[in-house]
């Protein structure tokens, strides 16, 4: 049988990171697949040696819109760890506040998009509502609903009111309700099961081989987790579990998102109600030559920061590594020899915001367009109703 | 082994290859080697003590083309960084990719940007510039002169 070629990307203003894929399918069956990424390469590691240490904060603020919290978070700890200092604990705490409210947003987000490509739009608009109130909460607490621009090396720039506490956890409760009915909906739903499970399989020896990271690895039995590991901000302060299943499919890794929701909530409560009295600020003003890496748990993995100074007021290096960068790779071991229906929600299961799907045509080798851009969506969504029929749900 | 075993027996097993040993922090460690040693000493590192490749970076420190290959060891807490340095005018190194896929794409992103030369790598085209990108201009070079935007603008890309 002849092969197609099936190109998906690369633009979607919402993606995370504008993404190629090419996909070569025998028939039904995927067969091979490239990736290619750089469409939207803006050079920040460039920029941000001629910025100084304080703007580039704020710079590397704007490489994610989703994980605005955990590029900062990781470049402030590798600036305090050229000068080998940490910051006051009421700093700690704060910053452990955003980010975890980053990745209760960031989950929600991801599992609207999934329960979309599955054709479970009800799930789609329930869980964008609940992110509303996540969203409300991060504006209280540091005025904007993203981009927070909280941190800065030594400390972080904005203090929580004490007033806005209750409030804000009277917010946070309320998503647990719909975030239970919901937990219950999605993993306990037949249809789902039948959909989900032992498709796109990542197994344990490819996701060390590939050094797969954040929930994409710890849905195969990878027990890594930053904040568990190497412990910072307050996160050996609070007792929380790290979500590890086995397997490694897509309903796995569904499962570890819905949990980490629950994790995120209850290590944000605690610090809030638990937020130590004292300074922000170390008031940091000189950074000694010297090197330093830092690394934070981000909603997608860990991200990666490795900092040169030269004594001068600018880094003379900044590495920068996004966990996608880690993760996405992997898709050759978990998309080849699946179906087409089954490739985007599996291209979507590690979270590199997949609305590039959008954008997707397929095509057959002498360039002659099979499916359009939404088709491949609904080709996704008629599986789901297929499997519904059979269960005679429908 | 705890994290001094492990660290003496690195460097009596290596003893050879090691050209400096920093022992920076309780979390960092910085290890420089001669180039033509990362192979072995990757493939021990990733294989045998089954640490976490992070990333490698590649820098351009003026004097030397330099790259730092971090590794994790999680049950140790512990970053060990191996510092290789390259010859500015025709960096080249061997390849780890053959070793593990974790490093496949930082390799072909520090070819692109910084002109560095892995050998044995299994697929060593472009993974961020453009392909509209002249061959031979390294953005993240120190001595890098921007390059004309016009000439891709004419080109309607």
């Amino acid at each position: 049988m002849a092969k197609s070629v099936v190109p998906i990307g690369p633009f979607h203003p919402l993606q995370e990171e504008p993404e190629f894929f090419t996909l070569t399918v025998d028939g039904e069956t995927v067969v091979d697949i490239d990736v290619n990424i750089g469409y939207n390469h803006r050079g920040i590691e460039k920029l941000s040696e001629r910025k100084s240490f304080d703007q580039s904060t704020f710079v590397i603020e704007r490489i994610c819109g989703i994980c605005s919290t955990s590029h900062p978070f990781a470049y402030t700890r590798a600036v305090e760890d050229i000068i080998q200092v940490k910051p006051p604990e009421r700093a700690e705490y704060i910053r452990t506040i955003i980010a975890e409210g980053e990745r209760i947003h960031s989950h929600l987000l991801w599992l609207g998009l999934a329960g979309h490509f599955l054709g479970y739009n009800t799930v789609y608009m329930w869980v964008w509502k609940l992110r509303e109130e996540i969203l409300d909460v991060m504006e209280i607490l540091s005025g904007n609903r993203n981009s927070y621009a909280m941190f800065k090396p030594g400390g972080v720039r904005r203090d929580i009111k004490s007033e806005d506490i209750p409030g804000v956890i009277k917010k946070i409760d309320s998503i647990v309700p719909t975030l239970n009915r919901l937990k219950k909906a999605v993993l306990d739903d037949p249809v789902l099961h039948a959909r989900l499970k032992g498709i796109g399989i990542l197994t344990y020896e490819d996701a060390i081989d590939y050094s797969a990271l954040g929930p994409t690895a710890r849905a195969s039995g990878v027990a890594k987790d930053v904040r568990k590991d190497d412990p910072y901000g307050a996160y050996d302060k609070v007792d929380w579990d790290m979500i590890v299943t086995k397997t490694g499919d897509v309903f796995e890794k569904v499962v570890v998102r819905v949990l980490e929701t629950y994790e995120s909530i209850k290590i944000m409560k605690h610090c809030l109600l638990n937020l130590p009295e004292g300074d922000i600020d170390l008031n940091i003003k000189d950074i000694p030559p010297g090197e330093g890496i830092g690394t934070a748990e981000a909603p997608r993995g860990e991200t990666f920061h490795y900092v040169r100074s030269d004594g001068t007021n600018r880094p003379a290096r900044h590495k920068v590594r996004a966990p996608t960068f880690m993760n996405l790779p992997t898709c050759k071991a978990t998309v080849v020899g699946e179906t087409v229906s089954d490739a985007t929600i599996i291209l979507a299961s590690i979270d590199p915001c997949y609305c590039c799907t959008e954008r997707t045509a397929v095509r057959d080798t002498r360039g002659k367009r099979l499916y359009a851009a939404k088709e491949l969506i609904r080709l996704s969504q008629q599986k789901t109703a297929q499997i519904k029929r059979k269960m005679g749900l429908k | 082994m705890t994290r001094e075993e492990l660290l003496a027996d690195i460097k009596k097993r290596f003893s050879d290859d090691i050209m400096e040993f920093f022992d920076r922090s309780p979390r960092r460690v910085y290890i420089e080697i001669k180039p033509s040693s990362i192979v072995k000493i990757a493939t021990y590192i990733f294989k045998d003590l089954q640490a976490r490749f992070n990333i490698a970076s590649g820098v351009d420190s003026r004097t030397h083309m330099e790259i730092l290959y971090h590794f994790t060891l999680e049950p140790l807490n512990l970053l060990i960084s191996l510092r290789v340095k390259l010859d500015r005018k025709n960096p080249r190194i061997e390849s780890i990719a053959p070793v593990f896929r974790a490093a496949n794409w930082i390799e072909r992103e520090m070819s692109e940007l910084l002109g560095i030369d892995f050998i044995g790598h299994p697929n060593l085209k472009r993974l961020l510039l453009a392909d509209e990108w002249p061959q031979g201009v390294y953005p993240l070079r120190a001595d890098y002169e921007e390059w004309d935007k016009n000439a891709i603008r004419d080109r309607g890309v």
